[in-house]
This record gives C-alpha cells, sequence and structure tokens, in this order.
C-alpha cells in the first residue's frame, strides 16, 4: 500500500531543508576563503601564482560540479579516507564556489579605478596595505550583487549532493517520492522550499546591482 | 595507502564512453538551438508582448532560475507521467535541458535587446517596417552580438549541467561513466577520465562559439 502525502511526509522535506540550508552556508564560508586568495593569486604579479590560479578556476569552470562531487567521493576512497557523503559534498562544493567566487571576484578587483592603485603606490603604500585599505573595501562594493547572485547558484548546487545519497532537501524528496508516488504534489514542494531559500536572494542581488549602477551612473 | 590504479578497464570502454560524449553532444547542442528559439520569442514577449504573456513569462524564469536542475528533471520525468505524458529518459533529459536554458537564456537577451538604442527602433517604425520586422532586421542580431559572451557561456555551463540528467538514467557521458564503474569498481578513474573528457568538450564548444562569432558577428562596430 502506498504511503499518503500526509503532514509528516511534508515536514520531513521541510526539516531536511536544513542540511540544504547548512550544506550552503558551509560551501559559502569556504569558498569566500578559497575564492579570496584565488582572486589575490589571480591578480598577483608573481607569474607561477597567477597562472596557477588561472588553471584552477579553467579546470573547475570547465568540468560539471557532479564530476568533481564524484572525483572528491571517490577519490578519497583511494587515499584509505573513510569519507561520508556529507564531507564530501561539503569539500567539492567548497572547491567549486573557491573557483567561481574567484573568478567573481578577480574581475571586481581589476574593477577598481587604476587611479586608485597608482595613489596607493605613491602614497608610499605596501602591496598587502595597499589591498587591504584601498582596494579590497572598493572591490566588495562591486562584488556584492554577483556574490549574492552566486549563493542562489549554490543553494540550487547543493541539490547534486542527493546523487551521492547525502540526504538533503532533493533526497529528502525522492524519498518521499519513493514512497507515496506523488510526483508532481513531492516535487512541487521540494521546488517552492527551493524557490523560498532562492527568490529572496536573486531579488536582493538584483536590487544591490541596480543600487550599485545607480550611484555610478554619469 | 595502497590503491593501484586501473585504467585498463576503462579504456577498455572506450566505445562507450565515446557514445556516451556523443548523446551529451546531441543534448547539449539540441537544447542550446531549441533554447536560443525559447529565449528570443520568450525576449520578445518580455520587451514588447502583451502584459498577460508578459506575467506568465516572467513567472516561468523566476521559477526556473530559482530551483535546481536536478529537481526540474525529477518533476518532468517522474511528473509528466502523472499526466499521461510518458516521456523516454533522453527525451526527458532534452526537454528538461532546453526549458532550464530557455529562462536563463531569456534574460539574456532581453538584457541586449534593451541595450539597443531606442532611436535604432524609432527609425525602423519611421521607415514604415511592422514591430515584427524592427525587432527581427533591426533589434535583433546587434543584441544578439552584445550579449554573445553571455549567452555561450551559459550554453556551457548547460552542457556540464547536462551530466545530471544520468540521475534518470539517460545515455549521456556520466551514465556510462555510472554503468562502467558499478561493472569494473574503477570508479574514481572512470570519473577522471570522464572529467578530462568534459573539459575537452567545454574547450571545443568555447572554440566553436568564437568560430562562430568571428563568422557571423565580425562586421565593425559603428558607435
Amino acid at each position: 500500500m502506498l504511503r499518503q502525502f500526509g503532514t509528516n511526509e511534508f515536514l520531513f522535506i521541510l526539516t531536511a531543508a536544513r542540511w540544504t540550508v547548512l550544506l550552503s552556508l558551509i560551501a559559502f564560508a569556504g569558498g569566500t576563503v578559497g575564492g579570496l586568495i584565488v582572486a589575490l593569486s589571480r591578480v598577483s604579479a608573481i607569474k607561477a601564482l597567477s597562472l596557477t590560479a588561472g588553471g584552477f578556476i579553467q579546470v573547475f569552470q570547465g568540468t560539471p560540479l557532479l564530476m568533481q562531487l564524484f572525483l572528491v567521493f571517490f577519490g578519497a576512497n583511494t587515499l584509505g579516507l573513510d569519507i561520508n557523503p556529507w564531507i564530501a559534498a561539503a569539500v567539492a562544493l567548497t572547491l567549486n564556489a573557491s573557483a567561481f567566487l574567484g573568478e567573481i571576484w578577480r574581475g571586481c578587483i581589476q574593477a577598481v579605478p587604476k587611479g586608485q592603485w597608482e595613489a596607493a603606490n605613491a602614497l608610499g603604500l605596501h602591496y598587502p596595505s595597499m589591498m587591504r585599505y584601498i582596494i579590497l573595501p572598493q572591490a566588495f562594493k562591486i562584488a556584492l550583487p554577483p556574490t549574492v547572485g552566486f549563493l542562489v547558484q549554490l543553494i540550487k548546487a547543493t541539490s547534486l549532493a542527493a546523487i551521492i545519497g547525502f540526504t538533503e532537501l532533493t533526497r529528502a524528496g525522492q524519498i518521499i517520492n519513493n514512497a507515496t508516488f506523488k510526483p508532481f504534489l513531492v516535487f512541487g514542494t521540494v521546488a517552492a522550499i527551493y524557490f523560498a531559500l532562492c527568490w529572496p536572494l536573486s531579488h536582493l542581488s538584483t536590487r544591490l546591482e541596480r543600487r550599485f549602477a545607480a550611484a555610478h551612473a554619469r | 595507502m595502497t590503491y593501484t590504479f586501473r585504467f585498463g578497464p576503462v579504456l577498455e570502454a572506450y566505445r562507450d564512453l565515446l557514445a556516451g560524449a556523443w548523446l551529451t553532444i546531441q543534448l547539449s547542442a539540441g537544447a542550446m538551438l531549441l533554447g536560443l528559439v525559447v529565449a528570443i520569442i520568450g525576449a520578445w514577449i518580455k520587451t514588447s508582448g502583451p502584459k498577460p504573456l508578459r506575467i506568465i513569462i516572467n513567472a516561468y524564469i523566476e521559477i526556473i532560475r530559482n530551483t535546481p536542475f536536478l529537481v526540474q528533471i525529477f518533476f518532468i520525468f517522474f511528473g509528466l507521467p502523472a499526466l499521461g505524458l510518458r516521456l523516454s529518459p533522453n527525451a526527458a533529459a532534452l526537454l528538461a535541458m532546453v526549458v532550464n536554458v530557455g529562462a536563463y537564456a531569456t534574460e539574456i537577451i532581453r538584457a541586449g535587446i534593451e541595450s539597443i538604442h531606442k532611436g535604432q527602433v524609432e527609425a525602423g517604425l519611421a521607415l514604415g517596417l511592422k514591430p515584427l520586422q524592427v525587432f527581427r532586421y533591426i533589434v535583433l542580431k546587434p543584441a544578439l552580438r552584445t550579449v554573445y559572451p553571455a549567452l555561450t557561456s551559459q550554453f556551457i555551463l548547460l552542457m556540464l549541467t547536462s551530466s545530471v540528467v544520468s540521475a534518470i538514467s539517460a545515455d549521456d557521458l556520466t551514465s556510462m561513466a555510472n554503468n562502467i564503474q558499478s561493472l569494473t569498481f574503477t570508479s574514481f578513474e572512470v570519473y577522471l577520465v570522464v572529467t578530462l573528457m568534459y573539459l575537452v568538450m567545454s574547450m571545443a564548444f568555447s572554440g566553436l562559439f568564437s568560430a562562430i562569432y568571428r563568422m557571423t558577428f565580425s562586421y565593425p562596430d559603428r558607435r
């Protein structure tokens, strides 16, 4: 006999959403650190550093996230590490977010007008203090809208963790669908929860972008 | 750590891998073309269509862009049969990809259309062209040219995202990899090879797109 889609089933899906949120937050936190390193390496004058960061970005943007997930998951086993899907997903998403945020932020750092760099040099600031006090604060403002936009992408990307068996929102939907066989209702609910998470952020990103464009209109 | 890599079984299955890669290319190319058609129509409606249609298009874009591709596939593959429309995994994959990329590309092309100077449209109307003719002959091509980089990187992203259709067992490259690894237990090796194949494919698409750009849009910029 098939189970009905009732309150319990709905609550099962809803509570699984916390793993989606948590995974997104972890990947975003890791990606912030990694992305900053990648972006700074990419704009660095040291050729080897900039090329390495460029290769990292190319590989992670040129291959499917699902493959990155599989490689971390199965790769850890070949190294003899016992890894669960939860850690594999967090690691793969962090690496992926580092590459994408690194590339976004590289553009933002380079968008800071040249005069600012020259002025900082003329004042005799060292590279770290120039970055810390002059460039990064200005780049931060430029970076805010696309970074919020990327967060939406990241939340959606966590759904792939379902494929390696981590029970987050999408996997919870699959489980309930297998028990109730109400695909419209179940995946409609799952989609609605994702929408509720992502839509405000998408909206915020667009609003920030408009405000930024208005502030910089000539 | 005494893991010995075995690439032999992976290389022996090269026929399956190539067949999978070919299907991934076919699915991606088909979804790009159909998605482009959807997007041009969608962008036209968004910029100059009637209001009720505009609301529908907006809802479509917002829903697709704020939900994961995997959920969209499940919805189409498991949901549509409940309505009596049974699709093969490959057909469901293509449909999901078109629906998905159509929403993103609509937004991109809309931005291109809005970047066209109003004077151009007014000049076209003053010459006696009908609105659709103005759109076709004056607005569309420069709009596509402006957004070409954004559009093509979205298309490459689509090709990479298509690996997700393996979740409904389409016959794409990732599904082939799943089959091979379950038969030979060489999971890491298979996925490493397949990842490299995706990398080569994304570079090939990127090269193809810049060739198309040179052939189609390489006229001088007059502004």
